[in-house]
């Protein structure tokens, strides 16, 4: 089971993301222009509107663009050895961070313009937040 | 256009040492203050501006005029990371020139490499909860990975290669090993290698953060130093040639949905600057732009009109950076990659661009009239600012 840095709270903008994340949903925002609003947040990026809309996302996303890391020295992660750091283009048209799993070397097996879905990956402690993370298909 | 004279960089002091223990960072902004006040000759009780980034131990305009023991009538602390220095010599330009001040000062100080601090490699996003960190967070990337998915994209989008992007270390170690300053740095850093490198030797470095390599990453040292800013008037009279401030521009950029990573803040403040200027980049002899690392110095070089976007790749091949060659030259004191990157580098982009522009480096190009000093501040990948300042030779 994984040990990732958890989101804190409370945060009003990412709380209903998170518990998306519980309910196996990857969440994103629309305004009433249907203009795409990520990170979440508690208005419209192109309007300033503060009438937004939740929707659930496919989960199916081309990789951006990655970078694999060799050396961090942040506890929870200098153990991991090389693991991969990538903006994914999610198919309704929001970019977010996250990371590539499924992968037996991340330094050859990743590709940008990559096929990608979400999955959702348990994390130690109780109540925990799952992860969203991404595996090629 | 006609270049106005509103505003001018008069005195200039660059920190000497890059580990330099038992000395605070407050202690480096007094001292560099007063040096570069020195090499203006001017007084302390000269000074009635001041701008800061908020570094070191209580900075800020709050805490840094206590400290100094000043009462200046203007306060600025604006602090955008490593360009702030470039918004600072914006804003005095700006202030200046509207009569709010005529003696003004920033300072930089840092012990960044005695407290060992990991900025590129320590991980991000512990700072508690934000809409941005509670996103971000889980993943563990670095300040470096960031950059690095920057250089991923540009070589996926423009065929860049590292060996293209090697060429930018390899010709800033050539520069640093003619500053006795730089070479002292990376022997007191131990550096496994104080001389000039070959692009295959960059290769051979171990990579941090893929596409990275550790030749391609600048070095964590101590250091500081301070500019002053001053008034047409006070610019007649000060010790040596003053150095004119004749456009700024400023700019944010993050990532957005669809957004094109290879694009920086840079496109947005270097027309601004160039229009106030009214200069165009062909007529730039030192280009002092801020290379955290490889990657970050071969964006701007597009950004800031040196060339196209996506075209950087030929135009290092085709020989320019260095001071000996033709065209334009980069990062004349050794830059971040090999001569002090104390945390926020956008300081010594207007140190040496005085040093050249008064005919005092150790890489100087005869005759240079022209200089951009372009900082960029947070994460080239992510949230960042780009701070572009055109200085012209008195």
């Amino acid at each position: 089971m994984a040990n990732r840095p958890q989101p804190s709270f409370p945060e009003p903008d990412t709380q209903h993301f998170w518990d998306g994340c519980k309910a196996g949903e990857l969440r994103y925002q629309t305004d009433s222009d249907g203009n795409v609003v990520f990170y979440p947040r508690g208005h419209s990026t192109v309007t300033g509107d503060r009438e937004l809309s939740w929707n659930v996302s496919s989960g199916l996303g081309t990789v951006y663009t990655y970078s694999v890391v060799r050396q961090n020295r942040m506890p929870g992660f200098q153990e991991l050895g090389a693991y991969a750091v990538a903006y994914i283009d999610l198919d309704e048209g929001f970019r977010m961070m996250s990371t590539i799993v499924g992968v037996d070397d991340p330094t050859t097996d990743i590709s940008i313009g990559q096929r990608v879905k979400v999955e959702f990956e348990e994390q130690a402690g109780e109540d925990s937040y799952p992860i969203p993370v991404f595996r090629p298909v | 256009m006609a270049q106005e004279r509103l505003a001018a960089i008069a005195g200039i002091h660059e920190y000497p040492l890059r580990v330099a223990p038992g000395v605070s960072s407050m202690q480096i902004k007094a001292e560099s203050m007063k040096r570069a006040l020195d090499d203006a000759g001017l007084d302390w009780g000269d000074v009635d501006g001041l701008y800061d980034a908020l570094d070191g131990e209580g900075g800020g305009g709050l805490g840094l005029a206590a400290y100094l023991g000043i009462k200046p009538r203007l306060l600025d602390t604006t602090q955008v990371g490593g360009s702030s220095y470039e918004f600072h010599a914006s804003h005095a330009l700006r202030d200046i020139a509207a009569g709010r001040c005529n003696v003004a000062v920033t300072t930089y100080g840092s012990t960044a490499a005695s407290m060992r601090v990991p900025i590129g490699t320590g991980g991000m996003g512990r700072g508690g909860a934000s809409w941005q960190q509670n996103m971000e967070a889980p993943y563990g990337s670095t300040l470096i990975s960031n950059y690095a998915m920057v250089a991923h994209r540009h070589m996926h989008e423009y065929g860049t290669t590292t060996e293209q992007l090697a060429q930018i270390s390899v010709a800033t170690r050539k520069h640093a090993m003619r500053n006795p300053e730089a070479v002292k740095a990376m022997t007191d850093l131990q550096f496994v290698k104080v001389d000039e490198i070959t692009v295959e030797d960059v290769l051979e470095s171990r990579i941090i953060a893929d596409p990275l390599h550790l030749l391609e990453c600048c070095m964590i040292s101590d250091g500081g130093g301070a500019a002053v800013f001053v008034s047409p008037e006070i610019a007649r009279d000060i010790k040596k040639k003053p150095v004119w401030i004749i456009g700024a521009g400023e700019a944010t950029k993050y990532r957005e949905n669809g957004g094109d990573i290879t694009t920086s803040a840079g496109a947005q403040s270097a027309p601004a600057a160039y229009g106030q200027a009214g200069v165009t980049p062909d007529e730039i002899d030192i280009a002092m732009i801020y290379d955290s690392f490889s990657i970050t110095v071969a964006v701007m070089l597009e950004d800031l009109g040196f060339c196209a976007k996506g075209e950087v790749g030929q135009f290092i091949e085709d020989g320019h950076l260095a001071f000996d060659q033709p065209g334009l030259t980069l990062n004349t004191d050794g830059g971040g990659l090999s001569s002090n990157h104390p945390g926020m580098r956008g300081l010594f982009l207007l140190l040496e661009s005085v040093r050249q522009l008064r005919g005092e480096s150790n890489s100087q190009v005869d005759g240079a009239k022209l200089a951009v000093a372009h900082g960029n501040g947070g994460l080239l990948g992510g949230t960042h600012t780009g701070g572009t300042v055109i200085l012209a030779a008195d």
